[in-house]
């Protein structure tokens, strides 16, 4: 009886065992998760705990010590360069590690081995996109420079330093979430961190669907609907500006008018299905303006980059003091050196270029076995890379990658969905060549003035930027930096022939023949995504511009003067929709008041009374946006359905420009009714709509910008981990405002530098220093980022280290 | 007296023994326990239980204090659907003391066969 009492004990014991020690049964083996010496309790650190440390690596060259301020903003003050970048690499890794490592997974196309089957078509994306490619070509060029060298080894050793110190029980949370555990990092690590940077902002194109709309429309059209030039256009570099004549002229092949912009059906088939984009909504906003329109008389500079907001932030805010540098700003968690920031001498911003870098050419595969394709009379052999895709919980999936003289076959017969294309499709992308961008934040971080800078541009070819700058000297400038196919015109708007090397490209644009512009007349320089120049710059820039912010900035800095620090802040939460300004005055015109009754006739008259400002109080941005949202439905969707194209719109500058011209706007019939409907009918339908989905949103409190837009800052894992995210955020601006914050996405981080003897700089992004969700340094920022407050950097100097702003102390020795 | 002992004798080297090894290490000790110091069973379960009902409570409920309760809000909500730290606090209580106890019975019953027969 005994031992049966025992037998029963001993299984009951051992399923229990097994139930809390796997995650057969549970989402997550819930012992080693809730053990409080092993799990979860482990990283709900002290909210009063102390960075105090000192710390021995055999591999640092001196002693270092790193001050932690009150935000926990690491003050590096370091005897050499090689250190700084071991104990920044160190930081990263203590504060952000999973993220850090999370995106260079998603960036080589990993994500399935950490979160299973539904990320497979997700990471054959990233393969097919050639992403690890692009890394390895960035690895080679950096590990070739002994500069860049020494500095991304130091870095990865120092990730490594932390990660060797981490037992189980201390990795972050979102590691015991998974049930995986960190790698050992490596250079390449960064450089798919650097290539992950690069698809975001300079991923976008839209060649498919113009190929498919091609089909559709005609060329005549698409160039209607889809212009190079905005009428309002108000370019970064000031209008009437004169450029040298272009010394590049690529020639356009002799098909081009037969093959290349005929509706060719076989290119894109019936289904169009794109792989993972990067949001259009990529962009920021940057200007600086010179001591003439200053109080103090010196340079301000200012830059909010406009990403996805995320916790843990992009951005980790640090100072860096050797012997040859002194640069603060904020860095990206996986790379070294300051990103955007300032130091002694100058300071530097960025915007995205949203210039077109990347092509598609259609393939002609001799078999399925995809190893040869037609290129001029000859077939050509294709590198074939044979891609492993873990799976977690499942075996390994492959998938064949076939590399043309254009670079990686991203879409075919397999991918991403086997009805679709016709033709296999190459892509031919700027990212994949080689270049080594490291060197441009090393040299940025210590220019000393216009000529550091310009030189150290030469090593940024892609993602192209605006980049701002200004110095104590006194200069501001602006330079669109980047390395841009010189295009024949329409050259890369549609899908282009692949077995014809005439369609190539041929050659890239001199850098000298680049936008930019020293000390402007004006007195300012600026960028906020639109484009570049106007019609005098000789080449053919497609793209993807952003319009009304930045006429808004240019406006505003030109009517400026003797601005402070302050002017600056309220410059960046200003909330004016200079887009309404144009769009509102059209859509009262083609409105019938008298026609309306009860709530409607208050809705308009609240559109009519409107400031035009996206505060959070008011409810007009919330109508005027669902009123011109509709009206884009009711103008294009009949013909973008018919023409098999769901994911790509003219933009609302277009529609809002092609209405002002064209009383008769043909776009405004619904071809799908036998009426011809006009711009009136468009636009009373369109506010019909408005009216009861405004009522919908009245009733449950809900038709306030603040309360509709619902700003809201998710964890990378989304709504996986709500409670990590903090939602509900009320906070103006919006699309078109200069305030740029949309619900989950805008200003990740806003900067205003003040050139003065001593810098000045007022600093704050939507996150905190640390990426514990259970530290109280995860979100701390967030508030003030929302009212538009700023915390004033403090710019540790040599001879400071007993300043009651230092709180912590991390010393670090060598041995 | 042997039930005072037995129980911070668990709780005690359960703390100790994973501070270097996994979770499970409790299951070993409030296994072994039983084999030296003599109860009936069902004071060993409850030995058990209780040793870590209290040892993972209160580490649990030190440590959460400390952070505020900080992570332990979003933890719960997360997994339980339900914004209560001292739910998830006991929750680990629980876990561990069923653990322990269900081992410590083991043991003790394991203890019985062996003492007969010898």
């Amino acid at each position: 009886m005994r031992i049966v009492f025992f037998c029963i004990s001993l299984l009951v014991t051992a399923l229990l065992l097994f139930a809390l020690g796997t995650a057969t049964w549970t989402p997550l083996a819930l012992g080693n998760f809730l053990s409080p010496q092993h799990g979860i309790w482990q990283n709900a650190e002290p909210a009063k705990q102390s960075f105090d440390a000192t710390l021995h690596f055999p591999e640092l060259k001196g002693n270092t010590t790193v001050y932690l301020d009150e935000r926990l903003v690491p003050h590096i003050v370091a005897d050499n360069d090689e250190d700084a970048y071991f104990i920044q690499g160190y930081l990263h890794a203590k504060f952000r590690l999973w993220q850090m490592e999370f995106q260079t997974y998603a960036a080589a196309g990993r994500i399935s081995e950490i979160v299973g089957d539904v990320a497979r078509d997700y990471d054959r994306g990233k393969r097919r996109l050639g992403m690890v490619y692009a890394a390895e070509n960035l690895l080679k060029e950096i590990e070739a420079d002994p500069v860049s060298k020494a500095e991304v080894d130091n870095y990865t050793a120092g990730v490594n330093a932390y990660i060797a110190t981490l037992t189980e029980s201390r990795l972050p949370v979102e590691y015991k979430l998974l049930g995986y555990a960190p790698e050992k990092w490596n250079n390449l690590k960064t450089a798919l961190f650097v290539k992950q940077m690069t698809e975001t902002l300079a991923g976008f194109e839209n060649d498919l669907p113009m190929t498919k709309a091609l089909a559709y429309f005609g060329d005549a059209k698409l160039r209607l609907l889809f212009p190079q030039i905005a009428d309002a256009l108000d370019p970064v570099i000031p209008k009437g500006t004169v450029y040298p004549e272009a010394t590049v002229h690529p020639i356009p092949p002799a098909s081009k008018d037969s093959l290349y912009i005929q509706p060719d059906t076989t290119t894109v088939q019936d289904k169009l299905k794109e792989i993972n984009k990067p949001n259009p909504a990529n962009g920021s906003n940057n200007w600086a303006v010179s001591g003439n329109k200053t109080q103090s008389g010196a340079p301000i500079l200012c830059n909010d980059p406009h990403l996805t907001l995320s916790l843990p932030s992009i951005w980790y805010e640090i100072q860096m003091i050797t012997p040859t540098m002194n640069a603060y700003g904020v860095s990206f968690p996986g790379a070294p050196g300051v990103i955007i920031g300032f130091n002694d001498s100058i300071a530097f911003g960025f915007t995205n270029s949203g210039r077109d870098v990347k092509d598609y050419y259609s393939i002609q595969f001799k078999d399925e076995t995809k190893t040869q394709y037609r290129f001029g009379n000859d077939w050509k052999s294709a590198d074939l890379r044979i891609e492993e895709i873990k799976i977690k919980g499942k075996p390994p999936v492959y998938d064949t990658v076939a590399y043309t003289v254009f670079g990686p076959v991203t879409y075919d017969n397999s991918f991403p969905a086997s009805e679709m294309p016709g033709k296999a499709l190459a892509a031919r992308w700027k990212a994949h060549d080689p270049s080594n961008e490291l060197l441009l934040w090393h040299y940025l971080d210590r220019a000393k003035n216009y000529e550091d800078y310009e030189n150290a541009l030469q090593y940024f070819t892609c993602p192209a930027h605006n980049v701002a700058f200004a110095s104590k000297s006194g200069d501001i400038a602006i330079w669109q930096q980047g390395t841009f196919p010189a295009r024949w015109n329409r050259q890369g708007v549609y899908a282009m022939p692949g077995e014809d090397s005439s369609y190539m490209w041929q050659t890239f644009i001199p850098r000298s023949e680049n936008p930019h512009v020293l000390n402007p007349e004006r007195g300012f320089i600026s960028s906020a995504n639109q484009r570049p120049a106007d019609s005098a710059y000789h080449y053919f820039i497609p793209g993807e511009y952003d319009l009304y912010r930045g006429i808004e900035i240019n406006r505003r800095l030109a009517a400026m003067s003797n601005i402070t620090p302050q002017d600056m802040m309220k410059l960046q939460n200003d909330n004016y929709n200079a887009f309404a300004e144009t769009a509102r005055p059209l859509l009262l015109k083609y409105i019938t008041q008298s026609s309306l009754e009860g709530m409607a006739n208050q809705y308009l008259d609240t559109i009519r009374n409107w400031s035009l400002n996206n505060d959070i109080n008011l409810t007009a941005p919330t109508l005027f946006t669902l009123w011109f949202k509709n009206l884009e439905k009711q103008v294009w969707d009949d013909e973008f359905e018919k023409a098999g194209v769901d994911k790509m719109l003219p933009s609302q500058p277009t529609l809002i420009e092609a209405l002002l011209k064209d009383s008769t706007f043909a776009f405004a019939d619904n071809i799908n009714t036998p009426q011809t409907e006009t711009i009136a009918d468009a636009v009373s339908a369109a506010f019909a709509k408005t009216v009861a989905t405004a009522d919908s949103l009245a009733s449950v409190n809900k038709l306030t910008w603040g309360m509709y837009k619902n700003t809201s800052i998710y964890h990378l894992l989304k709504t996986k981990v709500m409670p990590f995210a903090r939602t509900g955020l009320m906070v103006g601006g919006g699309k078109h405002v200069i305030n740029a914050t949309q619900h989950d996405h805008g200003p990740s981080w806003r900067m205003i530098v003040h050139l003065t003897k001593d810098t000045e700089a007022y600093v704050v992004y939507p996150g905190g220093q640390s990426g514990n969700p259970g530290s109280p340094y995860y979100d701390n920022f967030i508030d003030k980022w929302a009212a538009g407050e700023y915390y004033k950097a403090w710019i540790m100097k040599k001879g400071e280290e007993g300043s009651d702003r230092l709180v912590w102390k991390m010393i670090f020795k060598k041995g | 007296m042997k039930f005072i002992i037995s129980l911070i004798l668990i709780a005690l080297l359960s703390f100790a023994f994973s501070l270097y090894l996994p979770w499970w290490s409790i299951a070993i000790v409030s296994f072994g326990v039983p084999l030296v110091i003599w109860q009936k069973p069902y004071l060993d379960f409850i030995a058990g239980f209780a040793a870590l009902f209290l040892l993972w409570g209160g580490l649990a409920w030190y440590t959460s204090s400390a952070n505020s309760h900080l992570l332990a809000e979003k933890i719960a909500v997360l997994v339980i659907n339900k914004n209560s730290p001292l739910t998830l606090i006991t929750i680990t209580a629980l876990a561990g003391a069923l653990v322990a106890g269900l081992s410590a019975l083991t043991g003790s019953l394991l203890r019985g066969i062996i003492w007969k027969k010898a």
